[in-house]
């Protein structure tokens, strides 16, 4: 019987990859541990290995291919001691459709920043993390970079990918195991003069070193009078990923946003990305900056600026609508947006804001929304407690209480530690339905 | 020396072994694990050959001088915090004075940088900044160094490239290794001098830190002031291994094991581990034997230990009596020396008065400070 061979998921948020070389051609004998193919992902390129005796009998996917999905068959192989029989009429199949980045909306307020005719590449938002941080570093020689991996293997996410050929081992650090450590190496060299970026491999393990981001970084100027500063950048992806259970799937968001004397910033698309990661690094203020995971891959339009740097603080309007607003930020923007086209489908108008950074807060920005549609949800990748939600909610009900026309509602992930099991995760994060639903809500529909 | 007579040091202590590192693999000087050469004693060996520092007549004033001011200044907030006028924590150096000065003094104060705990007044007074900014800050006064948002344990002075003033136990080593990443970084060649107890000393990002500052060669000066207690527990009851110099043993880190409680000797050692350390060789792990006279902090119910301890230190190991000792054998005249104290007394009255007539900050300071930009 003929063995098939799938495309291989190679990372937990591998959704489709590229088909880089055939290492074996169709009629090669295949034994367990041959290396069939390379596979590229999302984050490196890795080696398909062979798992079965017997005959490769069909390629199905040419060498080059790029978006092939998780799960196509590429190749089939005869079994050990069948005849290798004739290569089967099977048409090759396309490669599945990419799973729709989700589309970004037409921004419909562009960033006054931009000037009229500027033109714009599109870039993934890992990649416009990197442009950002070596736009940063050519421009000032106390930038540099240190982490785990970010380094010789090129960034565990890809995100400092050709930092270290550019800028050599003194710039790009790769450091041990030892986030506590390594954050309080990186402050101290912030208070003696340097402007770090210290990486965490996720924001799941600056839970090791949260003492020196609080302790250490955010007091320190009000604790000396204004004597002794901590310009530091620390950056990772934070928030759910995919399937990586609960010690990897957190949002930590609020809990930096509660702390006085950091700058929190969590971006969506990868124009944001870049313009507030410039801004981050030229800060004289530590910077929390919350990256996610899921959306490292995702494409946007950046625009073609030698030098976009954004403000911090400023919340940006994604999609004007007259109805009701959803505030969100990350990887919820997107959710907020689609339930945006949905909600558009069914006659509500939805104003989209995202938040772009937690603290300082933009609160003009929801007030000024809330004023003008009257009715407002938070989406949240992200626990209900004490959240953001809660935060917006209470700005609200203090500041706007008079332009609400309906309770505000918060959609967030469920109130537990996040599952492994495909089907429980799906149930516990938020989605486009949830969003739309509780917009329906404060809509009285 | 100024220990215990517990005997939480084995005699064996000073049998210095010669064990060199097996591994001659590589001919390069590559990773330091490969480093040859590594002998975790030498730096001992090269103290022990020349081991009190042979101060000028000039210097021993200086050194005496500096400590007395410790000395006074501690005694002066003590009296302050009891009349109320000092307030939370307040942790006082007294009986350690001969760390601060002995290995401050060889510091090159254009380049190194210096950091510390909580226990800080006396590593600023070592620097020479003016008793009377520390005093206000510690009574909580608008002219205080951290105009009166820091408070005993928070103070610094980038001027003086002494970087405080940490209040979590151990943070400071770690900052300091970013320090000395700094001065490697700028090429400016300084190093950084961390300070840390014999309780800081278990925390785990202190281990975290010596890996690093070994693999990466980092100009850094770690010094344990083992004062004996961590709050209330002694060192034999909180720590396997109390010879604190060996505990960089596992990162290849040289120690060096020296009587904290006698000036001339410290300076000895800072020599030493200076040398080692600005000939690009890294880092240095000094235990500094020491011994708190007041307690940990002015809560203490002084239960761990009994008065007669205290009073055998202060008797038999006072730093400040014993340099004394030594000035008036090398001539000086004991009256002379009183006006030395007399002198300090007077500055140390002046600072406690400039600390509780100075106006307490303005409630606007509440808020300003908190980011250093407007956004």
């Amino acid at each position: 019987m003929a063995i098939e061979l799938k495309m291989p998921a190679l990372s937990p948020t591998m959704e489709e990859g590229t088909l880089a070389k055939w290492l074996k051609a169709e009629g090669d004998t295949i034994e367990p541990g041959d290396i069939i193919a390379e596979i590229e992902t999302d984050k490196a390129t890795m080696e398909f290995e062979a798992i079965d005796d017997g005959v490769l009998t069909k390629i199905l996917v040419a060498e080059g291919t790029e978006n092939v999905a998780v799960g196509a068959v590429i190749a089939e192989m005869s079994g050990e001691g069948e005849e290798a029989s004739a290569p089967a009429e099977t048409p090759a199949p396309t490669p599945a459709p990419t799973p729709a980045p989700v589309a970004a909306a037409p921004v419909v307020a562009a960033d006054p920043s931009i000037p009229a005719g500027t033109s714009f590449t599109s870039t993934q938002v890992r990649e416009a993390l990197r442009d950002a941080m070596a736009e940063e570093m050519r421009a000032d020689r106390r930038v540099f970079v240190m982490g785990e991996e970010v380094a010789e293997y090129q960034g565990a996410y890809k995100v400092t990918q050709g930092l270290l050929d550019e800028f050599g081992p003194k710039r790009v650090i790769d450091t041990p195991i030892t986030e506590y450590g390594f954050a309080g190496i990186g402050s101290g060299a912030a208070m003696g003069g340097l402007k770090p970026i210290v990486e965490f491999m996720t924001f799941n393990f600056a839970m090791q070193a949260i003492d020196h981001i609080v302790n250490s970084a955010a007091k320190t100027n009000y604790m000396s009078g204004g004597q002794m500063r901590c310009p530091i950048v620390f950056r990772g992806p934070n928030g759910a990923a995919s399937r990586v259970g609960a010690q990897h799937s957190q949002n930590y968001g609020p809990w930096y946003a509660s702390v006085p004397g950091l700058i929190v910033i969590a971006p969506y698309d990868a124009a944001d990305a870049k313009g507030l990661m410039k801004a981050a690094i030229r800060s004289d203020d530590p910077v929390v900056f919350l990256e996610n995971e899921l959306v490292y891959g995702r494409s946007f339009d950046v625009p073609d600026m030698e030098d976009y740097v954004l403000p911090i603080g400023k919340a940006r309007i994604m999609r004007e609508g007259a109805d009701v607003t959803i505030v969100s930020y990350s990887i919820g923007v997107g959710m907020a947006l689609e339930a945006a086209e949905t909600l558009a489908a069914e006659g509500i108008d939805a104003e989209v804001i995202d938040l772009r950074t937690l603290r300082p807060l933009d609160k003009g920005a929801v007030l000024d929304s809330l004023k003008k549609t009257n009715r407002l949800v938070v989406a949240e990748e992200g626990w209900p407690t004490c959240s953001i939600a809660s935060e917006i909610i209470s700005v609200c009900m203090e500041e706007g209480f008079d332009d609400l026309d309906a309770p505000v509602m918060r959609v967030c992930n469920e109130d537990v530690p996040l599952p492994y099991a495909a089907n429980l995760e799906k149930l516990a994060l938020i989605d486009p339905p949830r969003i739309v639903e509780a917009v329906k809500k404060v809509c009285y529909v | 020396m100024a220990k215990k007579p517990a005997a939480r040091k084995a005699p064996a202590k000073r049998a210095v072994s010669k064990t060199a590192a097996t591994n001659t693999a590589s001919a390069q000087p590559a990773a330091p694990s490969e480093d040859p050469d590594f002998i975790l004693h030498s730096l001992q060996e090269e103290f022990e050959a020349a081991k009190s520092f042979n101060a000028s007549d000039e210097q021993m004033l200086e050194f005496y001088r500096q400590m007395l001011l410790i000395r006074r200044f501690e005694e002066k907030a003590g009296q302050l915090y009891g009349l109320g006028l000092i307030g939370g924590f307040c942790h006082l150096y007294i009986g350690q004075e001969a760390v601060a000065i002995g290995l401050q003094s060889a510091l090159d104060n254009d380049k190194d940088s210096v950091i510390t705990g909580y226990r800080d007044h006396g590593h600023m007074l070592a620097y020479g900044i003016d008793p009377k900014v520390i005093m206000a800050e510690l009574t909580g006064r608008e002219a205080g160094i951290s105009k009166g948002k820091g408070g005993s344990m928070h103070m610094f002075s980038t001027e003086h490239k002494f970087y405080g003033g940490h209040g979590i136990v151990g943070a400071q080593v770690a900052l300091g290794g970013g320090l000395a990443l700094a001065h490697q970084y700028n090429e400016d060649g300084g190093l950084c001098l961390a300070y840390f107890g014999d309780g800081a000393a278990n925390q785990g990002q202190v281990y975290e830190t010596f890996n690093m500052a070994a693999l990466w060669n980092l100009p850094i000066v770690f010094v344990v002031e083992d004062n004996q207690y961590a709050m209330g527990t002694s060192s034999t009851r909180s720590s396997a291994e109390t010879r604190f110099h060996r505990r960089g043993t596992a990162f290849r880190i040289p120690g060096i094991d020296v009587d904290g409680m006698n000036v001339l000797e410290v300076r000895a050692a800072a020599e030493v581990a200076f040398k080692h350390v600005r000939e690009g060789k890294g880092p240095v792990l000094m235990e500094l034997n020491t011994y708190r006279y007041r307690g940990h902090s002015m809560s203490d119910p002084a239960k761990y230990r009994t008065r007669d301890e205290v009073q055998e230190q202060r008797e038999n190991f006072d730093p400040i009596e014993r340099l004394k000792k030594t000035l008036v054998e090398a001539g000086h005249d004991e009256a002379d020396l009183k006006v030395i104290d007399k002198d300090i007394r007077k500055v140390v009255t002046e600072a406690a008065d400039f600390a509780e007539s100075s106006p307490e900050p303005e409630p606007s300071e509440l808020y300003t400070e908190v980011l250093v930009e407007k956004y």
